[in-house]
């Protein structure tokens, strides 16, 4: 599952995953705590910078600013119109918090899923002190990824099911058959796990085995 | 600690949500907004698996948005998608499946219908709510009381969706598939 | 050699075996029975995924009940649907995870990955999602991740029943060239001719037992 990752060739794409996250909360921050206009105009010029960097086509990127922008401009719209304030006000609170959605989308446009993941489990690795098991959390990710395809197909057959019937008054009796598969799925997962030789319990109770870096 | 069989079960209810995002909308008639089924997928992981599990199959549901997969109705997703004006009704997820679960597993152990719809109701509608309008509040800077009025558009779907779980995880108990406690 | 000991096992009180003595040593065998003889959770025993409730059962002198790792490390096990074997998101990552599990080191992981991709022609498959693949493609995926374990039993709980022929023949095929001992609970009438033993599960007991010229015509009587 490849996500919504964009491949190029550059340094952005390049950087660690962690760095990209990081660098993402620090200026988030940063354009928080500035004040209005100038915030918008800093993350506006990181997120140009970035964009051209790494090579993404800008069209792309804009359409998965569209729905953002639009919902904001109708609540800031909305707002402005029922609390008399000015304009300008407006078009920059939209601005900088388009510009932020920006550069947490071109994160996430330029970061593999498997290595935000690998991310995670370092993260998750953190709090092994309160009980977080890095290990289980990498696996239960993975077999989600693995299970989602399967699970829209299975959804899908709901629809068309109910579709078939002509009526959308009884859905919850189409769930209870779809439901109960999972508990199946369930056992039989379980069991082909534990075949395989998974044991919960030497699951990196002590192992600090969870690669620590964010390549692969 | 959790067994090999909690860990798919959390996986699989995970993937439950993910899927349930792929789906077309469901269009009711009588309704402006199309519901997605989403939230019906965090109310059932509450129900069906407990406060932990479900929490946490919520949990892995919401990472792996972040990650970057678009597993967000209308095939949204990323970093961007969380933390736009909307992100708060979807990062307050693992929360509402944890606290449904919780309620479930004192107030609603059997198939009654009309408990788990309750514990539907408080979990899965109220605690999303309370996540998702004090975001709108503070990151889209929408006053509090225009955005609990807004949100009230969807809570004729949710109520719906809080009925259609409810009744769906009656029948799992009735069928006796999976206790709350496995 | 597998060997089964006064073994019963039940479900809560609804009895599935009722206490069968076997010593499985010929390196083709075939479990025969109809819906609820019993014969999958015979073959869950085998390899300690379930223990018996009373009885026991020993792989090469190992029981299930107290070795259950090393038994498991010993007998590989293939289940019917593929779709719920496949535990990661892609082929290659799959095939590591039996190997990781088992804490190998990382370059041992890719040289056996490598080879079983070549081994069993899922090379140009590797970095594939699985959900993309044919039914028979995952079964062949499936029964690569158990084989990558190198087993010195492998147990196949019904691999050919979702297949179609061409598919059926291939798993058969690849069957018939594996060097370990094999146990294969089956309908598949066909497979099992030129087996060395076929046992007849009926009701939790074993109805018929020898080669399979002898019992396979044994066990169409008793469906007739």
């Amino acid at each position: 599952m490849l996500g919504l990752y964009l491949h190029r060739e550059s340094v952005i794409h390049r950087l660690p995953a962690g760095v990209k996250l990081g660098g993402l909360l620090l200026v988030t921050m940063v354009v928080l705590a500035l004040p209005g206009a100038w915030g918008a105009l800093a993350a506006g010029f990181i997120g140009a910078a970035a964009l051209v960097t790494a090579r993404l086509p800008a069209g792309r990127v804009l359409a998965e600013l569209r729905t953002p922008v639009v919902m904001l401009t109708l609540l800031f719209g909305f707002q402005s119109l029922l609390a008399g304030g000015g304009w300008e006000e407006t078009a920059v609170a939209i601005a900088r918090f388009a510009a932020l959605i920006l550069l947490a989308t071109l994160v996430t446009l330029t970061t593999r899923v498997m290595d935000m993941v690998d991310l995670f489990e370092w993260l998750f690795g953190l709090l092994r002190p309160v009980g977080v098991n890095p290990a289980k959390m990498a696996l239960m990710l993975a077999l989600t990824i693995r299970f989602i395809p399967l699970l829209g197909d299975q959804v899908r057959e709901v629809r068309m099911a109910q579709r078939a019937r002509g009526v959308e008054r009884n859905i919850a009796a189409l769930f209870v058959p779809l439901l109960v598969k999972i508990l199946t799925m369930a056992d039989d997962l379980t069991a082909a796990l534990e075949a395989r030789g998974y044991d919960p319990a030497d699951s990196g109770t002590k192992e600090t085995g969870t690669k620590n870096s964010t390549q692969r | 600690m959790l067994s090999t069989r909690d860990l798919v079960l959390c996986a699989l209810f995970a993937a439950l949500l993910g899927g349930l995002g792929m789906a077309p909308p469901i269009p009711l008639g009588f309704l402006p907004v199309p519901i997605t089924a989403q939230t019906l997928g965090v109310m059932l992981a509450g129900t069906i698996l407990g406060a932990r599990r479900g929490g946490i199959a919520a949990l892995l549901f919401v990472l792996l948005v972040a990650a970057g997969l678009p597993l967000l109705a209308g095939g949204r997703g990323g970093i961007g998608a969380l933390m736009g004006p909307t992100g708060g009704f979807v990062l307050a997820w693992p929360v509402a499946a944890f606290i449904t679960g919780w309620l479930a597993e004192r107030f609603a152990t059997t198939a009654n219908p009309i408990r788990l719809f309750a514990v539907s109701v408080l979990g899965g509608i109220l605690v999303v709510y309370a996540g998702g309008i004090p975001w709108l509040w503070l990151v889209a800077g929408l006053p509090i009381d225009k955005a609990v009025f807004g949100s009230l558009a969807f809570v004729p779907g949710d109520l719906i969706k809080a009925g259609i779980a409810a009744v769906a995880a009656s029948g799992v108990r009735r069928a006796g598939i999976l206790p709350i406690h496995a | 050699m597998i060997e089964l000991r006064s073994v019963t096992h039940a479900y809560g009180d609804r009895p599935v075996l009722h206490d069968l003595s076997l010593r499985l040593a010929e390196r083709r065998i075939a479990i025969l029975g109809g819906n609820g003889s019993g014969k999958s959770t015979l073959a869950r025993l085998l390899n300690g995924l379930i223990v018996p409730t009373s009885g026991t059962v020993a792989v090469d002198s190992l029981d299930t009940r107290t070795d259950g790792r090393a038994v498991r490390q010993r007998v590989g096990f293939v289940f019917q649907n593929p779709d719920t074997q496949i535990v990661y998101p892609t082929v290659e990552e799959d095939l590591a995870f039996g190997l990781k599990a088992r804490k190998l080191p990382k370059d041992e992981i890719a040289r056996r990955v490598a080879g079983a991709l070549e081994r069993y022609g899922l090379d140009r498959y590797r970095h594939q999602p699985a959900h993309q693949m044919s039914g028979g493609e995952k079964q062949l995926l499936a029964i690569a991740g158990v084989l990558v374990l190198d087993p010195a039993y492998v147990i196949f709980d019904e691999p050919t029943t979702l297949l179609d022929l061409r598919n059926r023949r291939k798993v058969i095929e690849l069957l018939r060239g594996l060097p370990q001992t094999v146990i294969v609970v089956t309908h598949d009438l066909d497979m099992v001719k030129d087996f060395d033993r076929a046992l007849v599960l009926e009701d939790g007991r074993i109805v018929a037992d020898g080669p399979p010229a002898e019992t396979v015509p044994a066990y169409i009587e008793r469906l007739g």
